[in-house]
């Protein structure tokens, strides 16, 4: 903190660190922000967030509506968008767990341990995250593409991993891969180890110990985490759309699908998928607001990424 | 299973501790992590290895490599600035103030995180273009948005905010009361408190905050192709000269490209990593 | 323990998406993959039916057609990657050969299996304007006046666009009497002009019709007769330059891929039936000029007009086996045009 600040002179004329008596009002005035203050910063991140966050979001559902609730439902009812639905949620429901798992493991692993290399570990968990999408799906096509072995090795084998559902879980998987640890790993080290110490020289079992210890400390946290990696795995498009065929009704995901249904001139279709995704991102937002809500304090320190 | 039976050849890799699960965790970490992230990763170093340095030199001083880079870095790091700027606000607005509606716009800031990037970059480009909802009002003023750099930014912008945000957020409804109260018994203002109290406590999170929204910035392909013009030296990002190398069949200049990118984004997690090892000696807490 | 069986649990559902991914192909002999480029979807959508019920009726088999659209340089290089498409049906034939030669899953002599070329359709670049015309845009020349806007995707990612900057191309070279350096600053002005660059034929579609951008878009005489038809005939005008480019966008079996699922026949006559009367007539109805004019009814054809066309194999250009690497290839004319002149 700023001890200049402190060792400067004072408006008042006081000595640095000399007691002066300040009016009531003065110290309101010092402690807080007058009300015209408040409601300018308050008026400017709204305005702010209204143009950057909502405006974008109303667009996407009034563009889906543009010709009335019969023609967004009849979008809705086509085979191929059932199809590219049906496939997001297989992708999302094996993609999800797998990062569950992993990110529970490593936050137990990096929290309640102390190891060399630890931060290295946790930069390389963050890496995915910063990665350029369009490289997330390149790296799977150099992998398992024309130009190297194992690619064709494997089709001779009959296993399809690119342009087909694989491909699609290991891109998606690749991209979602910090969001249950990060949400996690700063939950755990805050908690610190106390707690499980004592359960175990208490005789609980490691497994025990999790289960009865950890979880419930964390279970918000965690549900968190999985939800906003459920959106993102939903939501992906450019690692996903590098290893993707684009076969309608069998390789494309929900983003894919409104890209194409947008370059057939079907806006209002591409926005009715649009809204059942935007949808799925304020159902994520809500549940996320009801858990801080209700349980406030406990999840207080889950709210950063 | 025995877990603890692992333990003993780690005692100087690791400190002691009572509580298993280590080598289990740890191992399933470290593999998956490599199964996922680290081979494949490797896959592109080693593409870029095959290239020769000598032809790899060349790709990345290429002009339109250069530049493509450039509108990549300089665009990302303007969201990132003004992200910075107005998530400090957002986020103190949300801390500080009680308000009719807080709580639906604290939920709003993670909107970005949950929304796909297609949609996104759709929306904004229907939001932005000439014809549409904001572009007709500025077209007149002669401000072009959707379709130049400009355009790149405001998506940016878009899904950078929630990291500053985010980032802040949790360490000001930290920051005690009674620091405030204490500058101001010395008798500095309002503006003094803030800015050589509270702001300076902050700046571990705001760095971390910024450098997350720039590094997220930086690779972001879905939302941008949607708004920006895409024309090459001018409002061409490094991710959609990958996409253009790949289609070319030239997949050694878009392993050269992806991994000039994934050098940088790796330094700039790493220095993120740094400022929240030192704000934790430091200030105590994890920015 | 319990986390090791979940992991177990969890290996096995990758295992399972594995083999999921494995049996969609093994039941594919009664199922085609067509990859294709942007443009086409609403031919292979009416085709698809046509040919499925003429197969069900040559040889009592039902036959599914999926098919996959984008980029042509994308789709042919997924194509390369593994994407187990049985015919393509794609923008440029260098997209083809390129397949050929990365990897060899299309045999060399793919030109010759099928008449004129392997090329069951033509088409050519025109140009769409505003309603009234407004810029009074008749000619290549025009493009390049003082304050047009033209819209054109990038012929990096997009075959549409190679053929767009061909056409210019062509016009110039006539109109400059082959003189090259001429050509070439035609070719960089016109370029000078493009506000935007999508990546794909649809995407500029999107951006001048939809977005209001620029005053004329060079597109596909197809997809310039769509528009009309998707965003209304009163918006926009075509305009069609004396002198523009013949655009054969050429289809073949993808040999590898057939022969390893055994769907060789139905492939072939898949691509086949595109020269049959009713495949022409489907070409002609979604606005591709037909090989063969003499399937069509003389009034189906009344809608293309006589335009002087240039081919490809014309010397200026020398075939795509030239031309491709010349005009955009890496370092080629056309990445010379965006170098800024500080750098040359």
């Amino acid at each position: 903190m700023s001890v200049e600040a402190l060792s400067r002179p004072l408006p008042d004329g006081a000595a640095a660190g000399t007691l002066a008596p300040v009016s009531k009002a003065a110290f309101k005035r010092a402690t807080t922000e007058t009300t015209a203050t408040k409601a300018v910063l308050i008026g400017i991140a709204l305005l702010f967030l209204a143009l950057v966050l909502v405006l974008p979001l109303v667009a996407v559902f009034v563009e889906a509506f543009r010709k009335g609730a019969g023609e967004f439902l009849f979008a809705l009812n086509e085979p191929d968008t059932l199809a590219a639905i049906r496939l997001t949620l297989l992708v999302a429901a094996i993609a999800v767990p797998c990062n569950l798992i992993f990110g529970v493991a490593a936050a137990w692993a990096i929290a309640k341990f102390e190891f060399k290399g630890k931060a290295f570990l946790t930069t390389l968990i963050d890496l995915p995250f910063s990665v350029s999408p369009v490289i997330s799906g390149l790296v799977y096509v150099l992998l398992f593409g024309a130009g190297i072995v194992l690619g064709p090795w494997l089709k001779s084998h009959g296993i399809e991993i690119l342009f087909a559902v694989p491909g699609i879980v290991l891109a998606t998987i690749f991209v979602t891969f910090p969001f249950v640890a990060r949400e996690l790993i700063p939950l755990m080290q805050d908690q610190g180890t106390g707690d499980e110490e004592a359960a175990i020289s208490l005789g609980a079992s490691g497994w025990q110990a999790f289960w009865y210890v950890t979880l419930p400390n964390i279970k918000w946290g965690l549900l968190y985490g999985v939800l906003l990696c459920n959106a993102r795995a939903m939501g992906e498009f450019g690692a996903v759309s590098v290893v993707s065929g684009h076969i309608r009704g069998l390789t494309n995901t929900m983003p894919l699908h409104v890209e194409i249904l947008y370059n057939e001139y079907n806006f209002v279709a591409a926005f009715a998928v649009s809204t059942l995704l935007a949808a799925l991102a304020l159902v994520t937002l809500v549940l996320k607001s009801v858990l801080e809500f209700r349980y406030g304090d406990e999840i207080a320190a889950t709210a950063k990424h | 299973m025995s877990i603890a039976a692992a333990t003993p050849a780690r005692l100087q890799f690791r400190k002691p501790s009572v509580i298993p699960g280590f080598g289990l965790t740890l191992g399933f970490t470290v593999l998956y992590l490599t199964l996922i992230v680290l081979i494949p990763l490797a896959g592109v170093v080693w593409r870029t290895t095959e290239l020769g340095w000598a032809d790899f030199w060349a790709i990345a001083t290429d002009d339109r490599t250069v530049s493509a880079l450039k509108v990549s870095f300089g665009t990302a790091l303007l969201a990132a600035a003004v992200n910075v700027v107005f998530g400090v606000l957002v986020a103190w607005v949300l801390v500080r103030y009680r308000f009719p509606g807080r709580r639906i716009l604290d939920a709003a800031v993670d909107l970005p995180f949950a929304l796909p990037t297609a949609v996104a970059g759709i929306a904004l480009a229907a939001i932005y273009a000439p014809n549409g909802w904001v572009g007709q009002f500025l077209a007149p003023l002669g401000i072009k948005v959707a379709f130049t750099p400009l355009g790149i930014v405001v998506a940016l912008i878009f899904i950078g905010l929630p990291f500053v945000v985010r980032t802040v957020q949790p360490v000001m409804e930290e920051i005690d009361k009674e620091v405030e109260e204490v500058a101001a018994t010395l008798g500095a203002n309002r503006l003094q408190t803030v800015a050589r109290v509270i702001l300076p406590g902050l700046a571990p999170a705001v760095l971390t905050g910024f450098a997350l929204a720039f590094a997220r910035a930086v690779g972001e392909y879905g939302s941008v192709i949607f708004i920006a013009g895409n024309i090459p030296y001018v409002s061409e990002i490094a991710p959609l000269l990958i996409v253009i190398r790949l289609e070319e069949f030239h997949y050694a200049g878009a392993t050269a490209i992806a991994a000039i990118m994934l050098v940088i984004s790796f330094a700039m997690l790493f220095v993120i990593n740094l400022i929240q090892a030192w704000s934790r000696r430091r200030y105590g807490y994890v920015g | 323990m319990i986390l090791n069986r979940r992991s177990l649990f969890l290996s096995a559902l990758i295992a399972g998406s594995v083999q999921f991914g494995a049996l969609g192909f093994a039941f594919a002999d009664t199922t085609l993959l067509n990859v294709s480029y942007d443009p086409t979807r609403e031919l292979y959508r009416e085709y698809n039916a046509a040919f499925a019920a003429h197969w069900q009726k040559e040889t009592g088999e039902t036959v599914t057609i999926q098919t996959s659209h984008g980029g042509s340089g994308k789709q042919a290089r997924a194509v390369i990657d593994g994407l187990d498409a049985d015919v393509v049906t794609l923008a440029l034939e260098s997209d083809i050969n390129a397949i050929v030669q990365n990897g060899g899953k299309i045999n060399k002599d793919w030109r010759t299996k099928f008449e004129h070329n392997s090329s069951p359709y033509t088409s050519t670049i025109v140009f769409l304007v505003r309603k009234g015309n407004p810029k009074g845009i008749q000619d290549w020349g025009d493009l390049v006046k003082d304050g047009v806007e033209v819209i054109t995707p990038n012929p990096k990612t997009s075959g549409g666009a190679r053929w767009n900057y061909l056409a210019a191309w062509a016009w110039a070279n006539k109109e400059y009497g082959g003189d090259e350096a001429k050509v070439k600053e035609y070719i960089g002005e016109l370029f000078r002009h493009v506000p935007v660059l999508d990546t794909g034929a649809r995407g500029s579609t999107t951006t001048f019709a939809q977005r209001q951008l620029g005053d004329v878009l060079l597109a596909w005489e197809n997809e310039a007769f769509l528009v009309g038809k998707e965003f209304g005939e009163d918006q926009f005008d075509v305009v069609v330059p004396p002198q523009s480019i013949l655009a054969e966008p050429p289809v073949a079996v993808v040999d590898a891929n057939v022969d390893a699922k055994g769907s060789r026949k139905v492939a072939e006559a898949y691509l086949q039936y595109l020269y049959s009367e009713e495949g022409q007539q489907l070409a002609a109805k979604h606005f591709y000029r037909p090989s063969k004019p003499e399937l069509v009814p003389a009034a189906e054809l009344e809608r293309f007009p006589k335009i002087n066309l240039v081919t490809i194999d014309d010397p200026q250009f020398g075939g795509w086996a030239k031309a491709q690497p010349y005009h955009f290839g890496d370092g080629g004319v056309f990445d010379q045009i965006y170098k800024p002149a500080s750098s040359n």
